[in-house]
């Protein structure tokens, strides 16, 4: 990380600390923040916003373990999470999941080479009713069919 | 976002409601009034665990504290229910007036929204709704001229966490920590939120009550039976032509809720979601109720064509992935009980193996921490119990074949 990114850095975490507050429990909402922005939380951030909020690193990296949203690895620009709970199972999501797998050339978990998408399973994504659904990023997709699933992907940026 | 936007029929939360009634009705009044009303109502906690309402506010407000909150509990992650995000997205009123007459009851300035991180579209149609009220002076301060009333409301966002759905641990995940259930006492009503009295409700509870102070307690528990009173909304889903939430009278048989779904050929219903009990032919006739068979509302429809192990092989999975891992019970056992399931999948159990597994379970249910581990081990139990037909004794031996 060059300096300048690293200060840069620095700046935005303390205007986050200033609009959430200088307290433990404005920790999730500079996560989130910083999640939404760069994908991932990284050492650096993390040490920063501990040096900031006044806990110890461990702290932060303990809350990021924690929440299956937030993580410490670069992720793909497009997060897609397909749910696998069992309305969803019971209703095609294995079809979904190969189809999505062969269109971009990934398994599960991973990340195209592009760096443009990141494959994940979400649990329950309260859609059960209109089953099989993905979200990518904080959109939804629902009553999908392998086909849809790929075009979406298709249209995604 | 376009969810499919259909009529519900319901009698008592899909029922007309005109904005802001409940609101006028009870400022003014004296809290004791709204708390007798409420327990004559009978109102019981729908997030699954039934506490009643009126018991869980009357301790919130007679604990002693300049500071209280109210919290709405809209994580709403128990696989197959969904009838929070149609409340949120299509009753939002309801939700936030609920919230409004428990901060006036227990006496809260604040309240929170603790909205699932899966749901992180709903968040600007809510803060939308939000911002109307306030301009409406139903939020804010002096509400409706009233100047001792003052009252906010605003939303935290969580990070897909299924534990953090537990009240103790929201209000860990509230303050910044992780999601990890406390140990009880002191209960949230006494310290919760900062350590503050809190009340933490689920978003369908809250959004019942703006009816029972407009239409009356007894109007309310007219409805329902003696010990559950009220309606319930389901979360169908499943194998059924109309999947969809439903809004029903407690005391329906499951059979009348099959009939209503039109599911055909049903071999199971799993109650409650993944943490819930599943029912074979022989169980049609219960009745849902915190007296019978007690749901947050999930229901999920199996037909003849599913196989119910790879059910509860997910459900287990789920578990072991969700389980927070603080406490022994919950972090080693869900991941035995998966692995037994695994077995019988492989065809390599000894009946006396899955005995001590269903003993663990109930140590499970016993000594968890929290209602993760306490209620994980029933899909399990049930599942095998109700279903061993088909999965231990469908072939000689027991071994289980695909």
């Amino acid at each position: 990380m060059l300096i300048e990114e690293k200060s840069s850095l620095v700046r935005e975490i303390e205007e986050f600390v200033k609009l959430y507050g200088k307290k433990r429990s404005s920790l999730l909402p500079i996560l989130h923040e910083l999640q939404n922005k760069y994908r991932y939380i990284s050492d650096f951030a993390q040490q920063e916003i501990a040096r900031q909020l006044g806990i110890h690193p461990v702290e932060v990296y303990g809350v990021i373990s924690f929440y299956s949203f937030l993580n410490t690895e670069p992720k793909g620009r497009n997060l897609v999470r397909i749910c696998q709970s069992v309305t969803c199972d019971m209703h095609g999501k294995e079809n979904i999941v190969k189809a999505i797998e062969r269109e971009l050339g990934v398994e599960i978990g991973g990340t195209t080479k592009d760096n443009k998408f990141t494959v994940e399973y979400a649990n329950c994504l309260g859609l059960c009713d209109q089953g099989p659904a993905m979200a990518v990023n904080d959109r939804v997709y629902f009553n999908l069919t392998p086909e849809k699933a790929v075009k979406i992907l298709n249209e995604a940026k | 976002m376009e969810i499919q936007k259909t009529i519900r029929k319901g009698s008592v939360i899909f029922s007309s409601y005109e904005k802001g009634s409940a609101i006028k009705k009870i400022i003014g009044l004296p809290r004791e009034d709204i708390l007798l009303e409420l327990k004559t109502s009978k109102l019981k906690g729908r997030g699954g665990a039934g506490f009643p309402v009126s018991t869980k506010w009357m301790l919130t407000a007679a604990a002693i504290e300049d500071e209280k909150y109210i919290v709405c509990n809209a994580d709403e992650g128990e696989p197959g229910t969904f009838k929070d995000r149609v409340l949120l997205t299509e009753y939002t009123e309801l939700a936030l007036e609920g919230m409004i007459i428990g901060g006036y009851t227990i006496g809260a300035k604040k309240g929170i929204i603790y909205l699932r991180g899966e749901y992180e579209y709903l968040m600007k149609p809510l803060q939308k709704k939000i911002e109307e009220y306030k301009n409406e002076n139903l939020l804010g301060k002096s509400i409706l001229g009233n100047e001792e009333f003052d009252f906010d409301i605003s939303i935290f966002l969580g990070h897909g966490s299924y534990v953090c759905g537990e009240e103790t641990a929201l209000i860990e995940s509230l303050e910044g920590h992780r999601g990890e259930a406390r140990n009880r006492p002191p209960y949230p009503v006494n310290q919760g939120f900062m350590n503050k009295p809190t009340a933490v409700n689920n978003v369908e509870t809250l959004a019942t009550i703006p009816h029972i102070i407009t239409k009356g307690a007894e109007w309310f528990a007219q409805f329902g039976t003696d010990k559950s009173s009220g309606t319930k909304l389901l979360s169908i889903s499943g194998d059924c032509e109309k999947p969809g939430v439903y809004e029903l009278p407690w005391g329906t048989t499951i059979k009348e809720v099959l009939e209503l779904a039109g599911a055909k050929n049903t071999k199971a219903v799993q109650v409650g979601g993944a943490s819930g009990i599943c029912l074979n032919k022989t169980q049609f006739d219960r009745k849902l109720g915190y007296e019978d068979a007690g749901t947050g509302g999930s229901i999920i429809i199996f037909d003849e064509s599913r196989d119910m192990l790879q059910v509860l092989k997910n459900f287990m999975e789920f578990f072991v992935e969700e389980s927070c891992g603080q406490c022994t019970p919950c972090r080693i056992g869900n991941v035995k009980l998966l692995e037994g399931v695994k077995m019988i999948e492989n065809g390599d159990f000894t009946f006396r193996y899955l005995e001590k597994l269903k003993e663990l379970a109930g140590t499970m249910q016993v000594a968890s921490k929290c209602g993760l581990g306490q209620s994980s081990p029933n899909p399990f139990l049930s599942i095998l119990e109700n279903f061993k037909d088909e999965i231990l004794n469908s072939v000689p031996g027991g071994n289980y074949e695909r």
